[in-house]
């Protein structure tokens, strides 16, 4: 089976969410892929989300658009509102247990993992790295390809005046591997 | 053309850009608008690196204008803009073919009618193929559908522009602009720079003076310069590009173009793991139109749907294409609305239902 991953990644505007979102597509890139990323916007932006869909695909990608994904990042809880009906059946949601309740996760029809994304980031020491931690269990669950070109890539994706904080975001990836890992 | 591996992550509108810098555009005059604000912004910072000219114009109007002026010095210029913009600029546009001028103007097609909204749509079909501004003429237009041919086109729209003395156009959308993808820049070899040598407005020293104008009242020379106009958009004819996926077999053949196009091939490959014989084509010049290439899929029998983001307006163009054959239907996706697989998915599953 030709390796192929789509995801609609979704919080709060603020949380990072097109930032792993551009990583993940550009870490894609790095590992062979052919990728698209596009930020949803228009009357998407109506109901509190910011999200943008990322397409992974060995082969030629036609629809950069996807409305029924085989896989979420899910950082609060308007998110899932929105996005979990709308999740393929047997696909894959990561969750942030830190903001959202666990009893909501449609687990009978799909898989969740809960990351509890703020409390790891928190630990690490900056909760703005709850999106890294989030994308490192997505990296891991997906197995999609490895986590070093997503660390890689953090050099290029990051504005120059982050750099600084790539140590801690390969921190907070790995942490978030680790959860998922376990799950 | 040398091939360079490695590839860039860019949105539509920095390769839109990429590719007007390895085409040696040296002029672009920009006014901001959504969504295609990553042109002007990328251009003012790149521009000036090649040794060409920025300029942010006081208008639409204006940058159109300026426009006509470089490429009536022969100067290899571009302008963008989105689809209230471009209807600002069609009045420059229309003096440009009136005058035999090249220039690249680029439309990354937002809703409308009026200011519409932000998000993509296709209504700018009939403005871009048919003109446009006041007068008979017609532009090239280039629609391309991913990164790649959006880098691809704009190189290849400079040396159109300078071939036919013409005004070009490469239709995109907010999803080409706004979407990111994975492209490989490549750098044209041959690029002439002084492609205007013979007629460019370039200073008359030690020659004969230049005119060019779109006005002409001496007796019979418009009508002169409509019939070269003519000769000019048949020649054109020649000049066209479409892809065709999975037609061979098909019995319906959904014609779609730019981002739709692409969206519609996932239609395809999933109608087609349903066991559907279905298959797309996708013109990449809207102008001239890849007239033939379908004539001859409806003279296999084969059945057409059209699919646009708007009311419809391709619909003619395939209808006229395969008119002595066959006919084309047409489902609209509403400007307003994000388009998705399902979209076509629907459409052709209700075609194949009812037929």
């Amino acid at each position: 089976m030709a390796r192929y991953l789509d995801a609609i990644i979704a919080g709060f505007g603020g949380q990072g969410v097109m930032l792993i979102g551009n990583l993940l597509a550009y870490a894609g890139m790095k590992d062979g892929l052919n990728v698209t990323y596009i930020p949803v916007y228009g009357p998407e932006m109506r109901g509190g989300t910011a999200n943008c869909t990322v397409v992974l695909s060995e082969e030629e990608i036609g629809s950069p658009i996807i409305h029924s994904p085989v896989s979420l990042i899910i950082m609060n809880r308007p998110s899932l509102d929105k996005f979990q009906p709308r999740l393929k059946d047997g696909g894959l949601n990561i969750i942030n247990s830190s903001l959202i309740d666990m009893d909501l996760a449609d687990a009978n029809r799909v898989k969740c993992i809960a990351v509890p994304c703020n409390e790891i980031a928190d630990k690490l020491g900056n909760t703005r790295m709850a999106n890294m931690v989030a994308l490192g269990a997505y990296i891991q669950a997906t197995g999609i390809m490895e986590l070093q070109p997503v660390i890689d890539s953090l050099k290029d994706v990051l504005s120059e005046r982050y750099h600084k904080l790539i140590p801690a975001n390969t921190e907070a990836l790995n942490a978030g591997a680790e959860v998922a890992a376990k799950a | 053309m040398s091939k360079q591996p490695e590839r860039i992550f860019v949105k539509g509108n920095e390769a839109v850009v990429r590719g007007a810098l390895a085409a040696r555009c040296k002029c672009f005059f920009g006014y901001p608008i959504t969504p295609q604000n990553e042109i002007p912004e990328l251009m003012s910072s790149e521009m000036p690196k090649s040794g060409g000219e920025f300029v942010q114009a006081e208008s639409e109007v204006a940058a159109a204008n300026m426009l006509l002026g470089a490429g009536a010095c022969g100067i290899r210029a571009m302008t963008s803009s989105s689809s209230p913009g471009i209807s600002l600029k069609q009045e420059a546009i229309s003096y440009m073919a009136g005058s035999n001028t090249p220039a690249v103007i680029v439309n990354m097609n937002r809703g409308g009618p009026g200011l519409g909204d932000i998000g993509p749509a296709q209504g700018d079909y009939y403005q871009s193929t048919r003109g446009g501004g006041h007068g008979d003429y017609r532009l090239l237009v280039l629609a391309p559908a991913t990164g790649q041919e959006a880098y691809d086109l704009t190189i290849k729209s400079f040396d159109l522009a300078y071939k036919y003395r013409n005004p070009v156009m490469i239709l995109g959308d907010a999803i080409l602009g706004q979407m990111k993808e994975a492209i490989t820049p490549w750098q044209p070899e041959g690029i002439d720079d002084e492609a205007g040598r013979d007629w460019a407005l370039s200073g008359a020293k030690d020659r004969e003076k230049r005119l060019i104008k779109s006005l002409y009242l001496e007796e019979g020379a418009l009508a002169g310069q409509n019939k070269n106009l003519q000769k000019k958009y048949e020649d054109m004819q020649s000049y066209v590009e479409y892809e065709e996926f999975e037609t061979e077999d098909a019995e319906l053949v959904v014609c779609a173009y730019g981002s739709i196009g692409r969206i519609a091939k996932s239609a395809v490959r999933n109608l087609r793991k349903q066991g559907h014989k279905v298959g797309l084509f996708r013109p990449i010049t809207l102008y001239p139109f890849p007239s033939d290439a379908l004539l001859a899929l409806a003279k296999q029998g084969k059945k057409f749907l059209t699919i646009e983001h708007n009311l419809g307006q391709m619909v003619d163009d395939v209808r006229l294409a395969i008119r002595t054959v066959a006919d084309s239907d047409f489902a609209p996706i509403y400007p307003g609305n994000l388009p998705i697989p399902e979209d076509i998915e629907g459409p052709v599953l209700e075609w194949l239902e009812g037929k």
